[in-house]
């Protein structure tokens, strides 16, 4: 593969760091310096002297046909390089990442509001925007299909169904937004007795918003024409390889004329698994011949990036009087939006874990993904398990205040354990601490509240905005428990490659990490040091830059990266060091059997041996690479949902500690404390950090955080209305770690990522109507929903 | 226009700036300063937070005119001669660094907090980062190292 | 685009006059947004941060005397004591880095119904100052607002200052967001009691088509404090009067729903808040005896 023909200022360099730590230590991250000095390159950064700026002119409209699209004022504008529509798209024009059904620019019909329509490329940014503008669009508009069950057929307000719909032919009612019909994936589980009966019966409705990711670097990348005619493509993403696949099938060139490099990631919480800009900016700079770079405002990127499906879930939960689940009925919307991105894996998650964490005899679930112009949503972290926890959860409470039980009883008897059947009929074969992450967390001392002394108006629902002084507040606290699959489930090919290198760099044994797994913050660049500093002995070593020229290391998503690229690095690390022990051996000239790598040496423990890599590798370099995969999973069967569809599953719990102004209907967390199993803390300051950014976002869904719609227009797509949780907003937290080592797993580690960020709103929720005593079955909760108005 | 003013103690001049720029494009893509971060550019993050004239201000709010002949200072300047300041350091130490993309902001308004009050209480740190949004971190370790920082800057001689 | 930056009144007002098309900017919080958007594509911008005196605040025939370029950071630094209702509305107001660089004047030129200085503007009955080359006017700040974002500001006019006289007695201010900080206000009150004068201040922000004040509920509540002669008793103030003066509060707003809460929402919420301002500036009142009338 060629070399780029340029490289911009921001191009990612070879991260070393300061640093030091193997496995289980708190390592330093080798990109913390670049970061704190403001060196660290992110996409928005990258920048050419000569390059272009790209701009996107989006639809308007949630759903239209496209008459005619006029582009000759915009080519006209002086400083205009190139304008671009689906015309120009020489290879495949529409991608996506599990049916290839959205169109790198749109065609005939524009099927949701901010839909690309047309590319400019400009000198200035402020010229690329203003010829976009002079790009004229005569569209027919037609009326918007909003709501996922009327997209499905069912009768608008028609909330309650007995049966599940026989939805084949029910998604060929109404209007068709795409040839194959509205519905994207039903999953079916139909588990046990299909007509059981108990003594108690709770059903409950529930809804859950739209939350987008708002990950704070926007999406941005640099396109950089190749001498081959192929192009080199810095981005911001989450998955190199299969934005490479969508983006070679788009500009029609093979793999090895298209070449991806990581550009620095401002957070990707899902948002970053589907293309934005990429083909957007390679097609720009094919055309033009220039660099060209793209990146996204705030308010472009609310329509630049998929979001967390909305769902509206029914609950029906059988159970004996004395609080043992017997049944669970769940019905289950997902609104997939435009487009599919990742509806049918989150359908799959949201079926095969929607009654949650507990072993029940007899399970029927409807799960569906349906296709309307709202948004196209796909992947966010906790992925269809976050909106259906919320469904769930409040399902064991109900439950529990209609046994008169304790909620926390009722889940631990209910609770799934090693050796538990799950819904799709699995054997959970390995630790599954739920019971104890419970009972842990209600161990916990709760805050103590402080009635003497000053108001502290910081610590008041309110907060400095002076709303009370304690008048109308009430404390409530609630519990909730998540689990969550890690990896690509359901048959999915899942592995990672890692290329490992051992050599001697100015007299210092120097191990040097090749993989393609995206670091979108969470560190795993640290886990690829750590584990070849204790895999090899060696303290020095280099993270490759993330790029193509290695294999795919599959997505940075599903709290994959430490199980599977880490399985992958470890794997390398170990066939280079069966390499390393061979020599030694040689060198040795006798079978030494505890031969092992530390401190820059082959030792061994039983004879006084000492072979410094650097005697022993000379100017020699030893190199593997090699794809790892975990065990395989397997489809799982249509229409029972049978089949061992998860390699492994993350357990947390959360409590909450919520001060509410009753009156206002305002909210203040107080506190929030978690048990979570991590199996393995392969760095144990970052897995706190994992579960203290997953809570945050949890909280800011159960209390503020939704992209709002109307008739397929988003209202709020800006950080002044839709709202993310600040400093004041987010409590302390206690956090108590688990390590139930999962023996399959490699360090016998768990995916950290996302369990936190499931279990956390539904325990604020839980809180709330602890405070408020009201039902509550929407989130986020708004005032209104506190306050009756 | 062409724009002169001081960053980071240096002399700056740019030319042909669109009137309609800001201080964070023109710091970013004219004076090849990128650290100050582009996130929201609405004054809802705090990710450009820059001091203009010793105040901390959203670049992305200051026209580029206004910084005419103006003293910026940006988080590529904060450790001066040294490698790290101690805020920047104890965010390192801290584990307040994720994905990064605030932290630039953070740590100037965290500069100009622990400069105005030496040993703030935790109320104190929140209500001065209340406008610096992190999506990340939950902001516990922030906190961690606002208090780390503060520590350390406090110890006699120590520096700044 | 052009930039303009007048270094003295003088000039900034002939500058006005001459560039009908210019937009002036100050803290640019506002301004700032719209250009980044492309919402807003002005011929000029009127940069006012150079000009002398314009950041100055001072006393004048007994009231605070606020350029036009005074930030809300200083508002809050140095004034609290002087105006602690607008101080109060100040601290709500963004973040610390908006805080530093927005103005009370740019809220008034904006004019945006939910901007969070009108309230305790017009509860303290303050006056803006307004000039240009045609000479200097003053206006009671509740003739400012004509409509959703449209002022009594002449084209070729500048604001040159807002002016508050002291308070006489307590005064509060308190805001509706759905979250802890940084947040634009689904509904806000500003009240100020003003003993001197046996009367009572209210300012709605959030709540209809301008910022406005409640008439019926300040006349009310003066009229009650008077006739029960609480303003120099400083007795207890009967519940049912707060509660009454929430309501003739929440009756005097107009609302509408929006992303950001229900017009139901709000006119609730200022009742609950306007009910709570007044206890906690009665509370202030009955503490502080040292502020004789």
């Amino acid at each position: 593969m060629s070399a780029p023909t340029r490289v911009p200022a921001g191009a990612p360099e070879h991260l070393t760091g300061p640093g030091s730590g193997g496995v289980g230590d708190d390592a330093e991250r080798p990109d913390g310096v670049l970061k704190v000095r403001g060196e660290f390159a992110y996409g928005s950064d990258l920048w050419m002297a000569d390059m272009l700026w790209g701009a996107t002119l989006r639809s308007p409209h949630p759903y239209a046909r496209i008459r005619s699209v006029d582009t000759s004022a915009a080519l006209a504008t002086p400083g205009v390089r190139a304008v671009l529509t689906a015309d120009d798209v020489p290879g495949e024009k529409v991608y996506g990442l599990e049916l290839a059904d959205q169109p790198v620019l749109a065609l005939d019909v524009v099927r949701y509001q901010g839909e690309p329509v047309a590319l400019v490329a400009a000198d200035h940014p402020e010229t690329a925007r203003l010829a976009a503008t002079r790009i004229r669009v005569d569209y027919e508009v037609w009326e918007p299909v909003t709501d996922a069950r009327t997209a499905l057929g069912h009768r608008t307000g028609n909330q309650v169904h007995d049966s599940a719909p026989e939805v084949t032919e029910l998604s060929r009612e109404n209007a068709h937004l795409h040839p194959q019909g509205n519905l994207v994936r039903h999953l079916k589980i139909r588990k046990g007795d299909p007509a059981p009966a108990a003594d108690v019966v709770v059903v409950g409705e529930y809804e859950v918003g739209m939350q987008d990711q708002a990950f704070l670097g926007p999406e941005s990348g640099l396109a950089v024409p190749a001498e081959d005619g192929g192009v080199e493509l810095h981005v911001a993403t989450q998955w190199l390889h299969v934005d490479q696949r969508q983006i070679c099938s788009a500009l029609g060139l093979p793999p090895g004329q298209v070449r991806l490099t990581l550009a620095g990631v401002g957070g990707a919480f899902g948002g970053r698994e589907d293309l934005s800009m990429h083909v957007h900016a390679c097609l720009l700079a094919l055309r033009t011949g220039r660099p060209v770079k793209m990146s996204y405002n705030r308010e472009e990127s609310f329509f630049g990036h998929v979001h967390r499906h909305p769902a509206t879930m029914r609950y029906e939960h059988g159970a004996t009087r004395d609080g043992q689940l017997v049944y669970v009925k769940a019905e289950i919307y997902f609104d997939g939006g435009a487009y599919a991105s990742s509806t049918p894996a989150v359908v799959g998650n949201g079926g095969t874990m929607g009654i949650g964490p507990y072993v029940v005899p007899s399970v029927h679930v409807d799960c569906y993904g349906a296709y309307t112009n709202n948004p196209p949503c796909g992947a966010m972290r906790g992925f269809g398990s976050v909106q259906t926890a919320f469904g769930y959860e409040s399902q064991m409470d109900a439950l529990a205040a209609e046994l008169g039980m304790d909620p926390v009883e009722l889940r631990c008897r209910n609770a799934m354990e090693q050796g538990s059947t799950t819904p799709t009929g699995q054997v959970v074969d390995s630790p599954a601490p739920v019971a104890e992450l419970l009972r842990r967390l209600a161990a916990m001392p709760l805050p103590t509240r402080d009635d003497g002394g000053e108001v502290d108006l910081r610590d008041m629902p309110g907060g400095v905005s002076n709303t009370t002084h304690g008048e109308g507040v009430r404390r409530g606290v609630g519990y909730a428990v998540a689990y969550k699959n890690v990896g690509f489930s359901e048959g999915y090919d899942d592995y990672s490659t890692a290329r490992v290198r051992l050599e001697v760099v100015g007299g210092e044994p120097t191990a040097t990490v090749h993989t393609a797994a995206a670091e979108v913050g969470q560190g795993l660049v640290t886990v690829e040091q750590q584990i070849a500093r204790t895999e090899l002995g060696v303290e020095r070593v280099v993270v490759h830059p993330k790029d193509t020229t290695v294999g795919s290391a599959g997505s940075t998503s599903a709290s994959r990266q430490t199980y599977v690229t880490g399985g992958a690095v470890k794997a390398a690390c170990e066939a280079v060091r069966e390499q390393v022990l061979a020599r030694a051996q040689r060198l040795v000239g006798r079978t030494v059997p505890d031969l092992r790598l530390a401190g820059g040496a082959v030792v061994s423990d039983s004879e006084d041996i000492t072979v410094p890599l650097a005697d022993l590798l000379g100017d020699d370099v030893l190199e593997e690479t090699l794809e790892w995969r975990h065990r395989p999973t397997e489809a799982i069967d249509p229409e029972t949902g049978q089949g061992f569809a998860h390699v492994q599953y993350a357990f947390s719990a959360h409590r909450a500690v919520v001060d509410v102004d009753t009156e206002l209907g305002l909210v203040k967390v107080v506190e929030m404390a978690c048990t979570q199993d991590v199996g393995k803390a392969i760095n144990p300051q970052a897995v706190i950090g994992q579960i203290q950014g997953g809570t945050a976002q949890g909280l800011g869904l159960a209390v503020m955080e939704e992209i709002l719609i109307k008739d397929g227009t988003v209202r709020n797509p800006s950080f002044t209305d839709y709202l993310i949780p600040t400093i004041l907003d987010m409590p302390p937290m206690r956090i108590e770690v688990l390590e139930y080592a999962d023996p399959h797993a490699p360090y016998g580690l768990r995916g950290v990522g996302e369990a936190p960020n499931i279990s956390s709103g539904p325990a604020v929720l839980a809180a709330i109507r602890a405070a408020t005593g009201l039902p509550l079955a929407r989130v986020p909760v708004r005032p209104e929903h506190l306050t009756g108005t | 226009m062409r724009l002169t003013c001081t960053v980071n103690g240096a002399s700056q001049q740019v030319d042909d700036v669109w009137e309609g720029e800001s201080l964070l494009y023109v710091l970013r893509e004219r004076m090849g300063l990128p650290g100050s971060k582009n996130a929201c550019e609405q004054g809802e993050c705090g990710s450009c937070t820059v001091y203009l004239d010793g105040l901390p201000v959203c670049a992305c709010l200051v026209a580029a005119g206004q910084a005419e002949g103006r003293q910026v200072g940006t988080v590529e300047g904060l450790a001066g001669a040294a490698a790290l300041s101690p805020v920047q350091q104890a965010f390192l130490d801290a584990g307040a660094v994720q994905c990064g993309f605030c932290t630039p902001g953070l740590l100037v308004a965290t500069h100009d907090l622990l400069t105005r009050s030496g040993r703030p209480s935790d109320p104190e740190i929140r209500e001065a980062l209340a406008g610096n949004l992190c999506r990340c971190t939950g902001y516990e370790k922030i906190l961690d190292a606002v208090r780390l920082a503060a520590e350390r800057m406090s110890e006699p001689g120590a520096h700044r | 685009m052009d930039f303009l930056r007048p270094t003295t009144w003088a000039e900034a007002l002939e500058a006005r006059a001459a560039f009908p098309g210019a937009v002036a900017i100050a803290g640019g919080t506002d301004v700032m947004v719209g250009i980044n958007f492309g919402r807003l594509r002005p011929a000029s911008l009127l940069d006012l941060t150079r000009v002398a005196g314009l950041q100055e605040w001072g006393t004048e025939d007994g009231a605070v005397r606020l350029g036009a370029g005074v930030s809300y950071a200083r508002v809050i630094g140095e004034l609290g004591d002087r105006l602690p209702g607008l101080a109060m509305a100040a601290r709500t107001i963004g973040s610390p880095q908006i805080r530093n660089r927005g103005t009370v004047a740019g809220n008034l030129a904006t004019a945006s119904p939910a901007g969070d200085a009108h309230p305790a503007l017009l509860a303290a009955d303050a006056e803006v100052e307004v000039a240009s080359v045609r000479g200097t006017r003053r206006m009671p700040v509740r003739d400012f607002y004509t409509g959703v974002k449209r002022t009594a500001l002449a084209p070729d006019e500048l604001i040159a200052a807002v002016s508050v006289v002291p308070p006489s007695g307590p005064q509060q201010f308190s805001k509706i967001g759905t979250r802890n900080a940084m947040v634009v206000s689904v509904a806000a009150f500003g009240l100020a009691l003003h003993p001197d004068r046996r009367a009572v201040g209210t300012g709605i922000g959030s709540a209809a088509p301008t910022p406005r004040r409640a008439p019926a509920a300040e006349e009310f509540l003066a009229g009650e404090l008077t006739s029960a002669g609480l303003w120099e008793s400083r007795a207890e103030l009967p519940e049912a009067t707060a509660a009454r003066f929430g309501e003739l509060v929440a009756a005097a707003a107009a609302p509408i729903d929006d992303v950001r809460g229900t017009a139901r929402y709000r006119v609730h919420a200022l009742s609950v808040i306007a009910r709570r301002a007044l206890t906690w500036a009665w509370a202030d009142y009955r503490n502080d005896p040292a502020k004789e009338i």
